[in-house]
């Protein structure tokens, strides 16, 4: 490094010092988590299911700034795809990969589905639709019991393999995750700087003005929904598969709105901020064990004080990957 | 049969009147803010809790009270909870008035969901039997059975409802609420307390939704931590369907949907042979409000929601 560039980043220099610190506990803990007990890769694997929630949530609340509070419905679209298909339920035994890949085209069809009768209404309509559309699909699941085991759920899942390599102990989902979040992670990070991004930025700052320069903001909503749809709906494939069970439990109201509250938390419209929050979101109920029902009494007033102090959450958005990297590797 | 259908109307009046009161408090909120309260139905959960608190410490024992003390618990834990509704607005909602849409709604999320797991900390998550505010006495009519419970229900919801009409139409009070939900700042020109009319908003808004809890709450005998999120859905579709943001919208609304969804329940099972059985009423009420939202967005009574009307506009 040159000393003009010395001279010039010489102000962000704890925020380097912060940067490499995070930088190595994310690596030590990808290293080390090979090595640790299972609960405690288990306990990995749902932040990075949630991470992944996170991120797909993340483009319709953060990048378009619409509240989707029925999120889980296509997290439970992708559980139940994979339920459906490799189970002694309907006796369908599909390969992983391609039940992967009809969960994500399901997932975005019902996303498109909803989003066209309510996109082209006013934003705050759409948070209580998904609301009213999250609850549909768990009432219909809960009493749907031929097809989905009604509230007993779906047992006995087949164990998932990739191209003849099973995927069946926590630390092969950890590693399956793991590629997932990177992959959708870039992704996404490298579609909110496209074109796309920013018509996304330009419906959440001013819709109006958006259209006014030639946005069709319905089309790029429904693609923001769309988008997000998949994402969930992958997550709820990956996270049947390596449950081998579901049941509608795990898809309620409250778990939508935990995500957005993560989201809200850690830092809306970054992903750097989606982790942030995922972290305190898992982490917060292993270290305070004893206060365990206190943990979501404290994450809403954390939330509600964070709104009105800090609205960009723990990590803002201006400091994203981008950022990051500059960071950590110079230029 | 006359019977049957005498005695499902009464039902429909019955839940109507308590999805009327909380929706409301949906509406007026809307109206002056154009923001959605999701901790409005906390409200109505939360009028339960504090009028059996009221009960136990009035008398200690819940079960038997006289009438005094019911109707005295029931006037104070209303107001009680106008209180709280004003409290919440001044910490959690009035620092976000000039901020993103979002925001407001995200810290109402916030609200609702302190509450609940407050409420289910201090009160425990299990249900909790509810003293009957009216005598167990049932009237038999035409054929149908009549509760004097419903027939309170009824008294005190149209009670409140009369007020609320008195209040917005022919007091100052209203006439300012109503000049703040018309323009704001226009209002804020003519030298209105704009910040009053809110805080009356959120005084009255809150206090129909206890009033609505407490009513819900003796009508089945039973409160929950929970009780408040699908009724609260429910009030709101109610809200959305008559018109959001129009008094007599949100009471029109409500009784709709409390007719389509006790006629509903009684013949989807008849209808669909058995297929679709009573388990899938909410699923109907939340399928009406898709259905408003594609046909009618602007409900029956209210004004045009599309994006292109100026009420979408960031006004404030």
């Amino acid at each position: 490094m040159s000393v003009a560039e010395t001279l010039t980043t010489a102000k962000p220099r704890s925020g380097r010092a912060i940067s490499f610190l995070f930088f190595a506990i994310a690596i030590a803990l990808i290293v080390a988590t090979p090595f640790l007990p299972n609960y405690y890769v288990r306990v990995i694997n749902s932040l990075l299911i949630y991470i992944l929630l996170g991120i797909g949530l993340n483009i319709v609340i953060g990048y378009a700034g619409l509240l989707d509070l029925g999120f889980v419905a296509f997290y439970a679209v992708g559980a139940y795809s994979y339920a459906l298909l490799a189970s002694p339920q309907l006796d369908l035994h599909w390969p992983f990969l391609i039940i992967l890949l009809v969960a994500a085209c399901l997932g975005a069809v019902t996303g498109i589905l909803l989003g066209i009768p309510v996109l082209r209404l006013r934003g705050d309509y759409l948070a209580i639709v998904t609301l009213g559309f999250g609850e549909i699909i768990r009432i219909i699941i809960n009493n749907l019991d031929w097809l989905t085991g009604g509230p007993k759920g779906i047992p006995r899942l087949d164990k998932a393999s990739i191209l003849g390599i099973q995927v069946a102990r926590p630390i092969d989902f950890f590693w399956l995750l793991l590629v997932t979040v990177l992959v959708v992670g870039t992704l996404v990070w490298r579609l909110e700087r496209s074109i796309l991004g920013k018509a996304w930025a330009a419906i959440r700052e001013d819709q109006d003005a958006a259209r006014g320069i030639g946005i069709n903001t319905t089309n790029a909503k429904l693609a923001a929904f769309a988008t997000s749809a998949t994402i969930g709906s992958i997550a709820g494939a990956i996270f049947a598969a390596s449950q081998r069970f579901v049941s509608p439990e795990s898809f309620t109201l409250q778990e939508s709105v935990l995500i957005v509250l993560m989201i809200v938390i850690g830092g809306i419209g970054n992903i750097l901020g989606i982790v942030a929050g995922a972290a305190i979101l898992m982490l917060l109920p292993e270290v305070l064990r004893e206060f365990a029902e206190w943990r979501i009494l404290f994450l809403g007033l954390l939330m509600i004080f964070l709104i009105i102090v800090r609205p960009a959450g723990i990590v803002p958005r201006s400091f994203g990957p981008d950022k990051l990297i500059r960071r950590l590797f110079g230029k | 049969m006359l019977g049957n259908l005498i005695q499902q109307t009464v039902n429909a009046l019955t839940i109507g009147a308590v999805y009327a009161l909380i929706a409301l408090g949906y509406t007026m909120v809307y109206g002056v803010l154009r923001m959605i309260n999701f901790a409005h139905g906390e409200m109505f959960m939360l009028g339960a809790y504090v009028a059996f608190l009221l009960l136990s410490m009035l008398v200690g024992d819940v079960g038997a009270t006289g009438a005094i003390a019911l109707t005295a618990a029931f006037v104070i834990a209303i107001f009680l909870v106008g209180v709280i509704g004003v409290g919440i607005e001044r910490v959690a909602y009035k620092p976000l008035r000039n901020s993103t849409r979002l925001a407001p709604m995200l810290s109402s999320l916030g609200v609702s969901l302190s509450l609940v797991t407050g409420i289910q900390i201090l009160a425990g998550p299990q249900p909790v039997a509810f003293p009957s505010f009216f005598p167990a006495v049932r009237y038999e009519v035409l054929g149908g059975t009549v509760s004097a419970v419903q027939i309170g229900i009824l008294i005190a919801a149209f009670a409140l409802m009369f007020g609320l009409h008195f209040l917005v139409n022919r007091s100052r009070i209203g006439i300012i609420v109503r000049a703040v939900s018309e323009s704001r700042p226009t209002a804020q020109l003519l030298g209105i307390n704009v910040n009053g009319a809110i805080s009356m908003v959120f005084f009255v808004g809150p206090l129909l939704g206890a009033a609505g809890g407490i009513l819900y709450a003796s009508y089945y005998g039973i409160m929950t931590p929970t009780m408040g999120a699908v009724i609260g859905l429910k009030a709101f579709t109610a809200a959305i369907l008559g018109g959001i943001g129009s008094i007599p919208g949100a009471m029109l609304g409500a009784f709709i949907l409390a007719f389509v969804e006790v006629g509903g329940t009684a013949l989807l099972p008849v209808v669909t042979h058995g297929v679709l059985g009573t388990e899938y009423r909410d699923v109907l009420s939340f399928a009406i409000l898709i259905l408003v939202l594609l046909v009618r967005p602007a409900g029956i009574l209210g004004e045009a929601v599309s994006e292109e009307s100026i009420v979408y506009k960031r006004e404030f």
